[in-house]
C-alpha cells in the first residue's frame, strides 16, 4: 500500500462527488413543481410567489444556478436551507451525528450477534443451533422494520416500560457536546447517568435498525466458515493440539473474516441512508428524517447537501473497506 | 462474561424505567413534526406556529376558546373617523426575555422590518403572507413611547383580525439586531414562555418567563418533543412519556376514547374543504347544472368514510365558528333522482366527461383527496355524469388550478385571521378570480357578491359586516360556485394530570394556563 494508490483513490472520490454533484443538482430541478408554490403552500398570492422565486434565484438560468451553487461547495458552503434560513452544513451535521451514533450501535450489534451466530451454526452444523440461527436469520431478513419497531415499543415501552421509545437521552440530562455522540461525550464527561440514559435510548433503535444486516451478516459467516473449517490449516492446527476455541477463533474465523468485511462495510453504507423508517419510528433526530422532509419541502441546497454528504461517506467506506482487505490479508497486493 | 452482564445488570437499575414518567412541573408535548422558523412573521406552518405562539405575543390576539379579538399587548385602540388611522395604547412595563423594554419603537421595528424595504431589518426575512398582516398598512407612527399608530389607505376592517394572527408578533429589537436572519431560531418576546433551546428534529424547550406581566404560567417547562409516527405519538400518550399528543389519527381517537387515564377537547375547526366548478367552462356555467351536481353528492357518506365523522358537513364557505355564519341556508340534500332530473332540465350534456382533479396532498380539510374523488366520481356516476380523476403534483396543481385549467378541483382554506372577508372576498370575488393566479379557483364573477364584500371591508360596524356577509352567503349558495363539504374538528388528546387545557378553533394556544398534577 503505498501512498500514490492512496491519492489516486482520493483523487477519484473528487471525481465522483463531482459527478454527484451534477446528477443531484440537475435532478432536483427536473423534478416538476415549482419549488416557490410548495414552499408557500395554497395561501401564498403571486406577488409573494415572484418574490420569493426572486429570492431562491430560480429566475437566474439553470447555467447560473449551477455555477452558484459549484462555487459555494467548493468552497465548503452547502447553501442556505430555504425553510429555516440557517447554513445546511451546520443543519446536516448535527443530524449526521446523530445517525452516525445509530448506524453505529446497529452496526456493532449486528457484528456481534451475526458473527456469533455465524460462526455458531458452521461449528455445529446441522444441529438445533445451527437450524434455530438460521430460521431467526431468516425471519431477520424479511422482518418489516416498521412493524418490529412498532412492537418493540408497545412491549418495552408501553406493556412493560423499561425502555425509553423516543429521543436520544431523557429530558432534563444533558452532556457537553464534544463529538456529538451522546454516548462518547457521556463517557469524556464522566457523566454516568447520562451514560446510562444514552445506552438505554440506543437499545430499541439499533436492534431495530441491525435485525436486516445481523441476518445476512450471519449468514455470510456461516457459509465463509463453514468452507475455511475444511481447510488444511484448520486440521494442521487441530493437529498441533490446540483448544478448539483457538482454533476456531484464531485460525478459522481470521481467514473467515473477508467476505463478512465486504458484507459489513456494504451494509454501514445502507444503514446510513435506510435509517429513515427507524428514525421514523423511534423519533430519532438523525440524517434520514431531515432527507425525507427536506425532499418534501423541496429544500434545494438541503436535499443536495445531504446526497452529497451520503455520497462522499458511501466512498469512503469503500475506500476503507479496500484497505481493510490489504491490512487482513497480506497476500492482496494493491495493483498501481 | 458474568461480571460484564453483572455490571451491566446494575446499570441497568441505577436509573429509573425508561420511559419515565414526564416531571411534575414540566409539560410534554408531542408532535407530528419539528418547527421550522420560530419568528412568526416567518412561519407558515402549523408546528413553528404552535411553538412560537408560547415565546411572542401580538398587539392584540383571540380569546382562549374563540375567535374575539381580544388585548394582548396594547390595551386599548381606536379608528379615526375617517376609518384610516388606527391607534393603539401599549401596555406599561412589559419587558423582553433579554431584559429589553416593550415600547413603541419594538412595535415599530416588529412591524416595519415587514413591510418597509429600507427598513435595516428587512432584508434577513422572508416575510410570510402579506395580506394577511401587514399589507394594507402604508404607514407605521410612533406617537409617544406607549401609543402607536397605523395608517391605510382604505379603510380595512379585518385589519385587528390579521393583527390577532400570529404573523405580526412582536420581538425585541436588540435580539432582531443580534440575531440577523436567525431569530427564527432564538426567539426573543414578551410571552409567558422564554426560549431555551432547540434540539433539531427533537425537542424543543421553553421555560416559564418569571417576569411575565400577566398571570405567570403554571408549568415551569415545556417541551415540544417531535414524533412523527402517528401510533408511536399514541403510544407515547399511553405510557405517559407525553402528557399532550396532536394531530392523532381518528383510530387513535377512538383509542384514546377508551383510556380512562386520557382525554380530548373537541371543536369545530375553522377550515373548510370544497369542490371548486369551474364557472368559465361552458357547460358548468349554468347554476342550475351546478346546483343540480350539488344534490349529487352525499357530504354525510363522506365524511363517515373519508373524515372517520371527525367533520361536520358544510353548507357555506366557512364554519360556523366563525362570526356572521349564515345558518338558515338550507343545504341542498342529497338527492339523485332530483340531481339527475335538474341536470337533464338545464340540459346538460351526459355525453362529455367533467375533469375532476384530486389534491395529491392531504391537509386536516382533506385527509384523503383521492379517496375522496373516488367517491365524488362514483356519486357522479350514479346521476349519469361522467367524470375522470385528474392527478398531478401539488406545485403544478396550485399553479394550474388557478390559471383555471380545471373542470373540478378540490381544494380547501384554514382561515387564519377567523374573518368572513378572508374567505368570502378572498376565494370568491371577482377580483380573485383573475387568472393567472386566481385563488378563486371556480373563476365566479358575481358583481353583487363582490360588491357587497367591498363594502364589509370598509365598515367598522359589526352588525352592519354581519348583514353583508349573511347576504353574500346566500348569493353563493344559490349561485352554487363551489359544493363545500365539510368543516373538519380539531381534537386536543392530553393525559388526565393535566388541567386547563385550551383548544382554539385555529388549534392555536399559548399553554401558560395548563396546569400539571
Amino acid at each position: 500500500m503505498t501512498l500514490g494508490y492512496i491519492s489516486k483513490r482520493l483523487f477519484h472520490l473528487a471525481l465522483i462527488m463531482f459527478g454527484v454533484s451534477v446528477v443531484v443538482f440537475l435532478m432536483l430541478r427536473m423534478i416538476p413543481g415549482d419549488p416557490a408554490q410548495l414552499l408557500l403552500g395554497e395561501f401564498a398570492s403571486p406577488e409573494e410567489l415572484e418574490r420569493l422565486r426572486e429570492q431562491l434565484g430560480l429566475n437566474q438560468s439553470l447555467f447560473t444556478q449551477f455555477w452558484i451553487y459549484i462555487s459555494n461547495i467548493v468552497q465548503g458552503d452547502l447553501g442556505h436551507s430555504v425553510r429555516t434560513n440557517a447554513p445546511v452544513t451546520g443543519e446536516i451535521w448535527v443530524r449526521l451525528i446523530a445517525t452516525l451514533e445509530l448506524s453505529l450501535a446497529a452496526m456493532c450489534i449486528a457484528t456481534v450477534f451475526g458473527i456469533a451466530a455465524g460462526v455458531l451454526s458452521a461449528v455445529k452444523q446441522y444441529s438445533l443451533w445451527d437450524y434455530g440461527a438460521m430460521f431467526m436469520a431468516l425471519v431477520g431478513v424479511s422482518m418489516p422494520i416498521f412493524w418490529l419497531g412498532l412492537m418493540l415499543i408497545y412491549l418495552f415501552a408501553v406493556k412493560y416500560p423499561v425502555l425509553p421509545m423516543m429521543g436520544r437521552i431523557s429530558l432534563g440530562l444533558e452532556v457537553p457536546d464534544v463529538t456529538g455522540l451522546m454516548v462518547v461525550d457521556a463517557v469524556v464527561a464522566g457523566n454516568w447517568q447520562s451514560l446510562v440514559s444514552a445506552l438505554k435510548h440506543l437499545i430499541l433503535p439499533a436492534f431495530t435498525l441491525a435485525t436486516i444486516p445481523m441476518a445476512i451478516v450471519a449468514r455470510i459467516t456461516r457459509s465463509a466458515m463453514l468452507e475455511v473449517l475444511n481447510m488444511d490449516y484448520v486440521r494442521t492446527a487441530r493437529a498441533k493440539g490446540m483448544t478448539e476455541l483457538v482454533v476456531i477463533l484464531r485460525h478459522a474465523l481470521r481467514n473467515a473474516f473477508l467476505p463478512v468485511v465486504t458484507v459489513l462495510g456494504l451494509n454501514l453504507g445502507l444503514l446510513l441512508g435506510g435509517a429513515v423508517l427507524t428514525e421514523t419510528i423511534f423519533s430519532w433526530p438523525g440524517l434520514g428524517r431531515y432527507v425525507v422532509d427536506s425532499l418534501s419541502g423541496r429544500d434545494y441546497a438541503a436535499v443536495q447537501g445531504c446526497i452529497l454528504v451520503f455520497a462522499l461517506l458511501m466512498a469512503a467506506i469503500n475506500l476503507a473497506v479496500d484497505l481493510i482487505y490489504v491490512l487482513l490479508d497480506p497476500r492482496i497486493r494493491v495493483n498501481e | 462474561m458474568k461480571r460484564l452482564l453483572v455490571v451491566l445488570l446494575a446499570l441497568w437499575f441505577m436509573l429509573p424505567a425508561g420511559a419515565m414518567a414526564s416531571q411534575a412541573d414540566t409539560l410534554i408535548w408531542g408532535r407530528g413534526g419539528d418547527s421550522v422558523n420560530l419568528d412568526l412573521a416567518q412561519a407558515t406552518d402549523g408546528e413553528s406556529i404552535k411553538a412560537g405562539i408560547q415565546v411572542l405575543e401580538n398587539l392584540v390576539i383571540f380569546g382562549k376558546d374563540s375567535m374575539d379579538v381580544e388585548p394582548q399587548l396594547a390595551e386599548s385602540w381606536s379608528i379615526s373617523e375617517d376609518g384610516l388611522t388606527w391607534t393603539f395604547k401599549l401596555r406599561h412595563g412589559v419587558t423582553f426575555h433579554d431584559g429589553e423594554p416593550f415600547n413603541a419603537q419594538a412595535v415599530y421595528d416588529s412591524f416595519a422590518r415587514i413591510i418597509d424595504e429600507t427598513h435595516p431589518l428587512h432584508g434577513y426575512g422572508k416575510w410570510r403572507y402579506l395580506s394577511l398582516s401587514l399589507k394594507p398598512v402604508t404607514a407605521i407612527n410612533v406617537v409617544d413611547d406607549y401609543t402607536i399608530q397605523l395608517v391605510t389607505k382604505k379603510p380595512f376592517a379585518p385589519l385587528l383580525n390579521n393583527l390577532a394572527l400570529w404573523l405580526c408578533p412582536i420581538l425585541s429589537p436588540k435580539a432582531m439586531h443580534e440575531y440577523k436572519d436567525q431569530i427564527g431560531q432564538h426567539p426573543v418576546g414578551t410571552g409567558p414562555f422564554k426560549f431555551v433551546k432547540w434540539v433539531k428534529d427533537d425537542q424543543i424547550v421553553f421555560e416559564r418567563n418569571d417576569d411575565y406581566w400577566g398571570d405567570k404560567a403554571k408549568v415551569k417547562q415545556i417541551v415540544l418533543k417531535s414524533i412523527p409516527e402517528p401510533s408511536a405519538r399514541l403510544m407515547a400518550l399511553q405510557s405517559g412519556a407525553v402528557d399532550i399528543a396532536d394531530d392523532l389519527d381518528p383510530d387513535s381517537i377512538k383509542l384514546v376514547e377508551k383510556n380512562s387515564d386520557l382525554t380530548m377537547i373537541k371543536r369545530p375547526s375553522v377550515n373548510v374543504g370544497y369542490l371548486a366548478l369551474n364557472t368559465e367552462k361552458p357547460y358548468l356555467k349554468d347554476p342550475k347544472v351546478r346546483i343540480g351536481l350539488s344534490h349529487a353528492i352525499d357530504k354525510n357518506t363522506i365524511i363517515q368514510a373519508i373524515f372517520q365523522g371527525m367533520a361536520i358537513p358544510a353548507k357555506n364557505p366557512f364554519a360556523p365558528s366563525i362570526w356572521s355564519y349564515n345558518d338558515a341556508i338550507k343545504p341542498y340534500d342529497y338527492d339523485p333522482v332530483k340531481a339527475k332530473k335538474m341536470l337533464q332540465d338545464a340540459g346538460f350534456d351526459f355525453t362529455r366527461e367533467l375533469e375532476l382533479w384530486a389534491m395529491p396532498v392531504s391537509r386536516a380539510y382533506m385527509p384523503d383527496p383521492v379517496k375522496t374523488a373516488e367517491l365524488i366520481q362514483a356519486y357522479l356516476s350514479a346521476v349519469g355524469v361522467k367524470a375522470k380523476i385528474v392527478r398531478m403534483d401539488w406545485g403544478t396543481y396550485l399553479k394550474k388550478t388557478s390559471n383555471g385549467e380545471h373542470d373540478m378541483c378540490m381544494l380547501g382554506w384554514l382561515g387564519g385571521n377567523a374573518d368572513p372577508d378572508n374567505f368570502l372576498y378572498g376565494l370568491l370575488s371577482a377580483d380573485t378570480a383573475q387568472t393567472p393566479g386566481a385563488s378563486n379557483v371556480a373563476l365566479w364573477k358575481n358583481a353583487e357578491f363582490t360588491k357587497l364584500c367591498k363594502e364589509a371591508q370598509v365598515i367598522f360596524d359589526k352588525k352592519e359586516r354581519t348583514q353583508r356577509y349573511l347576504t353574500a352567503q346566500e348569493i353563493a349558495h344559490n349561485e352554487a360556485p363551489w359544493i363545500p363539504l365539510a368543516h373538519t374538528t380539531i381534537v386536543r388528546c392530553y393525559n388526565k394530570r393535566l388541567s386547563n387545557v385550551p383548544l382554539r378553533p385555529n388549534g392555536l394556544n399559548s399553554f401558560q394556563m395548563v396546569s400539571k398534577n
